[in-house]
This record gives C-alpha cells, sequence and structure tokens, in this order.
C-alpha cells in the first residue's frame, strides 16, 4: 500500500509503523467487508496510538462501536480509497478571525445564534471638566455639539464653546441678570451658527465664527425659552407659556407657525431626521406629535398625535436613528418610563420601567442601542440594547442628576452635564472606526461558476 | 442559461460540478456563521435555496471561499474530487475540535463518456435545502467552541491530480475518538454527495 502522500509529512507517523503493518497485514490476510477496512487517511493514529500504549482505560472499541461510527466507517471504506488519494489543502490559509472576537463568544456558542462580540464600554469618563453655575433645571436645555465639532454649554448668563479637536474653550456670549440665565443653546446644523433661549423669553442667533450676534427673536414667547431645534432654516422653540413657535430665521417676520397642545412649560424639543414630524414633551406629561406638512395645510395648531401616557413631564426625546418612524420618550421622577412610540400610529412599542427620572436620550448611531441619563439615586447613564432593552452597561461618576447630554458628530463620544457642575465624556459608543460600511448587496457570490448544464 | 429552459431536467458534468461546488460555498459560510468561527456581524443575509442564507463579507474569508470553489469545480468537471473537508481548529492550540465531512461519489461514467443524466433542479435543491436545514440546527447538539477558532478545508483528491500551485499537501486532520453524525445527502445523478459532521466527544467516562 502506498504509503499516502498525506502523511510521510507527519513526523509522527515515524513512531508508529508496528501499528501501520498490523492493519495492512490484517487487511491483506482477511478480506473482511462488513468490518471495519483500515486505511491510512481514516485511521485514527493518536487514538490508535492511546490505545496500543494506554488501552487498560477500556474505552469502547474503535471499531463498530456505535451505529453512526459504523456508518461513517462503512462510508469511508466505500467511498475511499487510499491508494489512490492525497489530501490537499491552500497553502494560505483563511485570514484569522479578529482577536477581539473572544472573550465574548466563549460564553455564547451554546445560545441559538453567536452572539455578537462585546466592544469593551469603559465605565468611567474619559475627560472631566468644571462646569460651574450649571443652572441645576430639569426644565432647560444647556448642553449641545455641533456639527463642526464644538461643544457649547450655558453656566449662567454666559455661553462658553469647547473645542473638541483641540480641547480651546472660548466664551461666546453673556447676558445681563435681566435678560439671563440662558435657558437653552442649540446648534444650526451648519455648526456654525447657534441659537441661545433666554430666561426673558427672547432667542438670540450668533456666528460662532466671528462671534457676532445676528439677530434677536422677540415677540413670540411670554415666559423662558427652555426648548430649541433647527429643521434646516426653521428654528423651533418651545417656551415656558407653553407654546412652541416656528421662526424661519431668514425673514423679518420670523414666526412661521405656532403650535398650541401644551397647557405647561415645553421642556423637550425635537425634529425627526427627515425634518417632516416635530416631538414635543411638557411639563404636563403630554408628548405630541406634529407633522409639518399637516400643521401647515390644515389648522396649524393640530397635533398629529397626542400621547398621554407619561405619568411626569417628559423632557428626553430621541429620534431613532435607523428605523424613521421610531421615537424614544423619558419620563420624569413620577413616571421613570423610557416610552418608544410609532409616530406614524400613535402605538406605544415599549415601555420600561427605570428606576429613575429619565433626563435624556441618545441612539447609538452605529449600533442599536439607547443611552439614558438619570438622577435620583444612582445619577448614572444606562446603555440600553435595543430593542430588548437589556442593560449592556451602567456609567456612574455623576454626583447629581444628569440633566443634559449631547453627542458627537461621529456619534461615538457622548457629553453629559450634570447637576454636580461637571461636564463628563464618555466613550460610550465605540471608537470612530466601528462605524461599519453599509452592507452590500451581493446575491450571487459564486459567481465565477458556470451554471450551465 | 438557454440550454436550461429548453431541457429542464438534463444535467451535465459541468452543471453538476457548478451545484455541487456552489453548494459548498454556501455549507462553508452557513458552518462559519452557525459555529461563530468570524463574528455575526461579518455576515450578511441572501436567498438560497428557498431559505435565508449568510455569507461572509469579510475580503479574506470571501476572496479564499471564491478560490476554493473555482478549484473544487475544477476537480469535479474532472471527476477527481472525492472528498472535501472543512476542519475547525482551535486557535491557540491546533487542536482539531470539528470535521465538516462532504464525501463525493462521482458516476465515472459520466465523466469518460461525457453522458448526461436526467434529475430536475427542483429536487436537487430540495436535497440541499434539507442540508442547510440540518447545518443550522447542528448547533443545538454540537459541543460549545469556547476559544478562538480557525478553519481549513482539505480537498480529498485522486492520486495522479496535480498538486496545483497554490495547494499544499496535508494531513488529514483527524479527531481522536470523535463523535458523528450523519447528515442528509444529495445527488445531482452525478456527484452523490453525504455529509457528516464528527466532533470531539468532550464527555468524560461515567
Amino acid at each position: 500500500m502506498d504509503a499516502g502522500g498525506s502523511f510521510t509529512s507527519s513526523n509522527k507517523s515515524q513512531s508508529r509503523n508496528p501499528l501501520q503493518e498490523q492493519i495492512l497485514h490484517r487487511r491483506n490476510s482477511r478480506e473482511n467487508l462488513d468490518r471495519f477496512i483500515p486505511n491510512r487517511s481514516a485511521m485514527d493514529f493518536d487514538y490508535a496510538h492511546y490505545m496500543l500504549t494506554e488501552a487498560r482505560k477500556g474505552k469502547e472499541n474503535p471499531v463498530a462501536s456505535s451505529p453512526s461510527k459504523e456508518a461513517y466507517r462503512k462510508q469511508l471504506a466505500e467511498t475511499f480509497n487510499m491508494n489512490r488519494t492525497r489530501i490537499l489543502a491552500f497553502k494560505n490559509k483563511p485570514p484569522t478571525p479578529a482577536e477581539s472576537l473572544f472573550p465574548e463568544a466563549s460564553s455564547s456558542v451554546q445560545q441559538t445564534k453567536p452572539t455578537k462580540p462585546r466592544r469593551s464600554i469603559p465605565q468611567t469618563s474619559e475627560r472631566t471638566l468644571d462646569a460651574p453655575e450649571l443652572v441645576d433645571d430639569y426644565y432647560l436645555n444647556l448642553l449641545d455639539w455641533g456639527s463642526s465639532n464644538v461643544l457649547a454649554i450655558a453656566l449662567g448668563n454666559t455661553v462658553y464653546l469647547w473645542d473638541a479637536t483641540d480641547s480651546s474653550t472660548s466664551e461666546l456670549m453673556t447676558v445681563d441678570d435681566d435678560t439671563g440665565p440662558v435657558t437653552s443653546v442649540s446648534w444650526a446644523p451648519d455648526g456654525r451658527h447657534i441659537a441661545v433661549g433666554l430666561n426673558n423669553s427672547e432667542v438670540q442667533l450668533w456666528d460662532t465664527t466671528s462671534n457676532r450676534q445676528l439677530r434677536t427673536l422677540r415677540g413670540g414667547h411670554g415666559s423662558r425659552v427652555g426648548a430649541l431645534d433647527w429643521n434646516n432654516h426653521i428654528l423651533t422653540t418651545g417656551g415656558m407659556d407653553g407654546l412652541i413657535i416656528n421662526n424661519d430665521v431668514r425673514i423679518r417676520s420670523h414666526i412661521v407657525e405656532t403650535y398650541r397642545g401644551h397647557h405647561q412649560e415645553v421642556c423637550g424639543l425635537k425634529w425627526s431626521a427627515s425634518g417632516q414630524q416635530l416631538a414635543s414633551g411638557g411639563n404636563d406629561n403630554l408628548l405630541h406629535i406634529w407633522d409639518r406638512s399637516v400643521a401647515s395645510s390644515n389648522s396649524p395648531t393640530q397635533w398629529l398625535h397626542r400621547l398621554e401616557d407619561h405619568t411626569a413631564a417628559v423632557k428626553a426625546l430621541a429620534w431613532c436613528p435607523f428605523q424613521s418612524n421610531l421615537l424614544a420618550s423619558g419620563g420624569g421622577g413620577g413616571d421613570r418610563c423610557i416610552k418608544f412610540w410609532n409616530t406614524h400610529t400613535g402605538a406605544c412599542l415599549n415601555s420600561v420601567d427605570t428606576g429613575s427620572q429619565v433626563c435624556s436620550l441618545l441612539w447609538n448611531k452605529n449600533e442599536r442601542e439607547l443611552l439614558s441619563s438619570h438622577g435620583f439615586t444612582q445619577n448614572q447613564l444606562t446603555l440600553w440594547k435595543y430593542p430588548s432593552m437589556v442593560k449592556m452597561a451602567e456609567l456612574t461618576g455623576h454626583t447629581s442628576r444628569v440633566l443634559f447630554m449631547a453627542q458627537s458628530p461621529d456619534g461615538c463620544t457622548v457629553a453629559s452635564a450634570a447637576g454636580d457642575e461637571t461636564l463628563r465624556f464618555w466613550n460610550v459608543f465605540g471608537t470612530p472606526e466601528v462605524a461599519k460600511p453599509a452592507p452590500k448587496a451581493n446575491p450571487e457570490p459564486f459567481a465565477n461558476l458556470n451554471r450551465i448544464r | 442559461m438557454a440550454s436550461r429552459t429548453v431541457a429542464k431536467d438534463i444535467i451535465t458534468l459541468r452543471g453538476s460540478a457548478a451545484i455541487v461546488s456552489e453548494f459548498f460555498g454556501y455549507a462553508a459560510n452557513s458552518i462559519l456563521y452557525n459555529r461563530g468561527v468570524y463574528p455575526e456581524e461579518s455576515f450578511s443575509k441572501v436567498k438560497k435555496y428557498g431559505l435565508p442564507m449568510l455569507l461572509t463579507q469579510d475580503e479574506g474569508v470571501k476572496s479564499f471561499m471564491a478560490n476554493l470553489t473555482a478549484q473544487l469545480s475544477e476537480w469535479l468537471e474532472a471527476g477527481q474530487l472525492q472528498r472535501v473537508v472543512l476542519v475547525i481548529m482551535s486557535k491557540s492550540t491546533s487542536e482539531v475540535l470539528e470535521r465538516w465531512n462532504f464525501s463525493i461519489e462521482t458516476d465515472k461514467e459520466v465523466v469518460e463518456k461525457g453522458v448526461s443524466r436526467e434529475k430536475s433542479d427542483k429536487e436537487i435543491m430540495r436535497e440541499i435545502q434539507a442540508i442547510m436545514r440540518q447545518i443550522a440546527s447542528s448547533i443545538t447538539y454540537l459541543p460549545c467552541l469556547d476559544e478562538p477558532c480557525v478553519f481549513d478545508v482539505l480537498a480529498y483528491t485522486d492520486k495522479e491530480v496535480a498538486v496545483p500551485f497554490t495547494w499544499i499537501e496535508s494531513d488529514p486532520k483527524l479527531i481522536a475518538n470523535p463523535q458523528m453524525v450523519k447528515l442528509h445527502s444529495f445527488d445531482t445523478k452525478i456527484h452523490k454527495v453525504d455529509t457528516l459532521v464528527s466532533y470531539k466527544n468532550d464527555e468524560l467516562d461515567d
């Protein structure tokens, strides 16, 4: 019998020649075809060696021990003639999976699907900045991170800019005590202009490149403006008077629409990514969904949905980046729930009691995850897997309620400002490289094969 | 393609080789996915054999698979391929943990005389589908792969096959005292493929 090219390379085979010959002998002398017909490639040399040297262990006989083995051996004998076989493998081995795949996979393989490798989430903040005079008021919105990677934070009567690329701080503007304090800040989508809501019901627009005030919007609200959001050139403002006003900042008479639905302070305002729907939350425990086309064509004060499920003020609002009609909302201290809504139908999809006041919500742009910030008792940031709402991480460090959160333009870093007058940065949503390319459609992967038949 | 619509149930050696090597490509992807050899997110879903199948998007693995299936297809057309084995090994110790064994019986008459056989596409697909389902469900009985793993593919060919430039001879990478489970077979009437998975028996003696 040919020595079998496959095995000459193995140095182990040299020392086991006796076994080899015995097998060959047996085969030649007895053509016992319903028995295991040994051949080199089917032989299990390690096992045979073990059986010869340490046979007393009395393991099951390698021959005909179970029906499946019998079948296997038969099949081997039938389909496979060692004299005519060589075993080949590619010189170039397939790439080994990235090291980061484990340790997590070790615990996961028994599940129906191998779970994703868990990215490590740093439990402490990357950086902590002092934020003196930060107004500890749940209803305000004093932190925003613009598309030009500059963070704006209002401390008392002053708005500061912190450039994340070079960590430099500058003062944008200060108002006097009659008009202040600042009650809200919001970057325009261009990352250059910023809107500043004030305690005296005015809203100022600033150009941050020239540090110049462009205009003041007044006459809309009767009291402080605690919520702001941009939709292209429309600046939507929400006031303590319960009004929501769309201001077209390009034109002289800037008030283009007024939404009347809240009867207490509006503290949460968020436009959907498409700019079609606006979500607003108020101290009246109401969550409204406004539709631009409905509002402008019909009665301008009519909401698309009025959602009354929260039992405390609704401030935390976040539109899902991967599902256009999905909104997450969080309730205040008396409610403590994160709720998910289909804003087309107004249906509540899920509600999770977090056990603590929900101050702010942010979606991970790269993964199906939601980050919430909380107040008493732990003052933590909680990362949730969506839609299972399994807690992935709890980040503690703040010593007072985490009032505001803002997300870096790359979506990876989160800044949080709390009543303890600190601003902390968390690397909670992964590293920028993690951003995945959109999966390409690839219906015919083996296209190199001819399909002629 | 045109010939396919005219005479639907005729299968040629070439067509059969294409079906078998394509089957192997999908089966290997499915094993790598289901056994967690590569991370879940490196796979994307496609529809094949009436089932959602997962294909790797990792460029390295993809090109490995493409080269592999191209070479297998060549051997299948020559009737020289006896068996393909996908081996899953521990990354750290190179211990073989699982062997997915696809043995192939070729109808020699077809190879030698160039005749064709008759079997409908549909029937073959149904047989393949059954195997794919079994592969996907194999995770319910296969032991945990609780360490980082790598894989390799062995091709058992006839002795007279010249070793292609990019290939080397290998040892069979067998498992000591394995457990074995035989899966379904499929038959194109030219190539008959039997699937069997053997794995390291981790159970302690009683």
